[in-house]
């Protein structure tokens, strides 16, 4: 078996790839409010991108623009080197995790199944390549065990490991994540982030990941891109995550402080939003 | 009238063979029936929709009466009716919450139209009721070839958008981001539904319907999550309780609506039952707590 993958740097000619996340002078306001405006920025394949900030900071908006569904004020925003459009295939989308009703008629097998044909029309006429696909899916996700399982029995966890299998389906060029660790233990939340960054850095998804918690991917993250009071700053987490740049965002007095690899932001005026430990 | 009579109203099997031929074409009817109520009660329930068949219903009714009143073709007005209805309520509200309020507004004025339209009409009472509880007593082969066409329309149309229309009813956020055309989908769906109840309102009347589109399909996923044995044992459900409906009230002399839903109920329960030590096996399966993390990443 001959490897052609490289294990950890993008190869040279991914770099010479279109950047898979471009916006140029990207601003998005609802009436008199502007959550960010002059925005540049470009995602390569195989970057790992966590969006930061806290409530109403317009995080979640980026996405809904990036998949097409909440229109720039301003600006341009392409995909794979394409104008957004209202939901894509080069897409794979994880949401906050929200459980689904217990009779939902489908299986975990299933609803992966969803992931790799649902766009599909008519029925489906089951193929053995179909799946095999599935089977795949579910090995990579560490969900064989669950496989037949009814998903509206399923732990929050195990549902959102379903839902990674779904977006990772179509090995799309730009992975969006909102919140996808919300509300999962420890032991899932290092399951479904470590699935996350193999598909950003050894299939070369270009990831971004919303997230109050930067924690629990700080390992995985190439840069941030933190939103604030209609401002934002891009950049490595070391050069982003300071108490200088923070403060400057916030317009307040906010320290950051280093510890054990790990990064507690205090004094944030939202201060609801970052004090919650992964656990 | 003592136990013995009721009995015998209910339950008569004289002259069942020579019976039997005369409703050679309301048997066909239920079967179809059967087969589309089981297919569509399947969506209507991963979508949320059951009071919005009853409101759907309720419109049907308002316009087979208006159509009855007129002397025009009551299942055309049963048509009109209803798709109109489904059609706001696609429009309108996309939420299961937002739906519920405009049905609960719009559902008594259709009712009440419908009553009034049937207060005004003077042929005969017999043509009211059927309305409302149903009344397939005798289908002659136009009205059999209007229902098996239009059910035949609307089942074809569903499995065209089988697979788009289980994601998106699955996770409509997720089938968006992937492309699939959620809201038109949703519009779509809420025809094929509204004609469906329409349909539906010709056997077993539309204060029933819900035995027809909800029960099947209700019952099913109580005892099974693969989504192909839930269609099979939802179609299995409806077409029994209406053919078996039609069977047994042959003999009797009331209307076959309480057969009907007396059968689907039974199947309910059963199948409630079973379903119950289902779950109670589901939450101790082995590995349903188990959370032991993938491989470690070899990059990042």
């Amino acid at each position: 078996m001959t490897s052609t993958t490289p294990r950890h740097a993008p190869a040279p000619d991914v770099s010479a790839r279109p950047p898979a996340v471009r916006l140029r002078g990207a601003a998005l306001s609802f009436g008199q409010r502007t959550l960010w405006e002059g925005l540049d920025l470009d995602v390569r394949p195989g970057e790992f991108l966590a969006v930061l900030g806290p409530n109403g900071s317009g995080k979640t908006s980026l996405l809904k623009v990036l998949l097409g569904l909440q229109p720039l004020t301003a600006g341009t925003a392409t995909v794979d080197g394409r104008p957004v459009t209202r939901g894509s295939r080069s897409l794979g989308y994880i949401p906050q995790q929200k459980s689904f009703p217990p009779e939902t008629p489908l299986r975990a097998r299933d609803l992966v199944g969803l992931g790799v044909d649902g766009h599909r029309w008519g029925l489906r006429t089951r193929g053995r390549a179909y799946r095999e696909r599935v089977d795949r899916l579910l090995r990579d996700v560490g969900a064989e065990a669950y496989a037949d399982a009814p998903v509206g029995l399923l732990s929050g966890g195990e549902q959102q490991r379903l839902r990674a299998a779904q977006a990772l389906a179509t090995e799309p060029t730009v992975l969006l994540c909102d919140e996808p660790l919300l509300s999962l233990d420890l032991n899932h939340q290092q399951a479904v982030s470590s699935l996350i960054n193999r598909q950003c850095h050894e299939r070369n998804s270009a990831v971004v990941f919303v997230t109050h918690e930067i924690n629990p991917v700080i390992d995985y993250v190439d840069r941030v891109l933190y939103l604030a009071g209609g401002r934002f700053r891009v950049g490595a987490p070391a050069d982003v995550m300071t108490s200088e740049v923070l403060s400057d965002l916030y317009d307040s007095p906010v320290e950051v402080l280093h510890s054990n690899g790990r990064i507690v932001v205090v004094g944030l005026p939202d201060a609801t939003t970052h004090h919650h430990e992964g656990a | 009238m003592d136990f013995s009579e009721i009995v015998g109203a209910v339950f008569t099997f004289d002259n069942y063979a020579q019976l039997l031929p005369l409703v050679r074409n309301s048997l066909i009817a239920g079967a179809v029936l059967g087969l589309l109520g089981g297919l569509i009660g399947t969506f209507v329930m991963m979508r949320d929709l059951a009071f919005a068949v009853h409101g759907i219903a309720e419109l049907s009714f308002a316009g087979a009466a208006f159509a009855l009143l007129v002397g025009a073709n009551v299942v055309a007005g049963s048509l009109v009716g209803s798709v109109l209805a489904a059609l706001v309520l696609g429009l309108m509200g996309m939420r299961a919450r937002d739906q519920n309020s405009i049905i609960g507004v719009v559902m008594p004025f259709g009712l009440g139209l419908g009553i009034l339209f049937l207060a005004l009409y003077e042929g005969r009472a017999a043509n009211k009721f059927g309305l409302l509880t149903g009344q397939i007593v005798s289908v002659d082969d136009v009205q059999l070839n209007l229902l098996v066409g239009c059910a035949v329309v609307v089942i074809l149309a569903l499995a065209a958008i089988w697979r788009p229309l289980t994601f998106a009813s699955a996770d409509a956020d997720l089938a968006e981001a992937r492309g699939v055309p959620v809201r038109a989908l949703s519009i779509l769906f809420m025809v094929l539904l509204g004609i469906s109840v329409a349909l539906s309102i010709q056997v077993v009347g539309a204060l029933l319907v819900l035995a027809l589109l909800i029960t099947p399909a209700a019952a099913a996923l109580k005892v099974t999550a693969a989504p192909g044995l839930v269609v099979v044992l939802s179609v299995l459900f409806a077409c029994t309780s209406v053919v078996g409906g039609i069977l047994l009230a042959l003999g009797g002399r009331i209307p076959i609506s309480p057969y009907v839903t007396t059968i689907s109920f039974v199947i309910y329960l059963v199948c409630r039952l079973v379903g119950a030590r289902r779950t109670r096996r589901g939450s101790r399966r082995p590995g349903a707590s188990s959370a032991e993390p993938v491989a470690a990443p070899a990059g990042g």
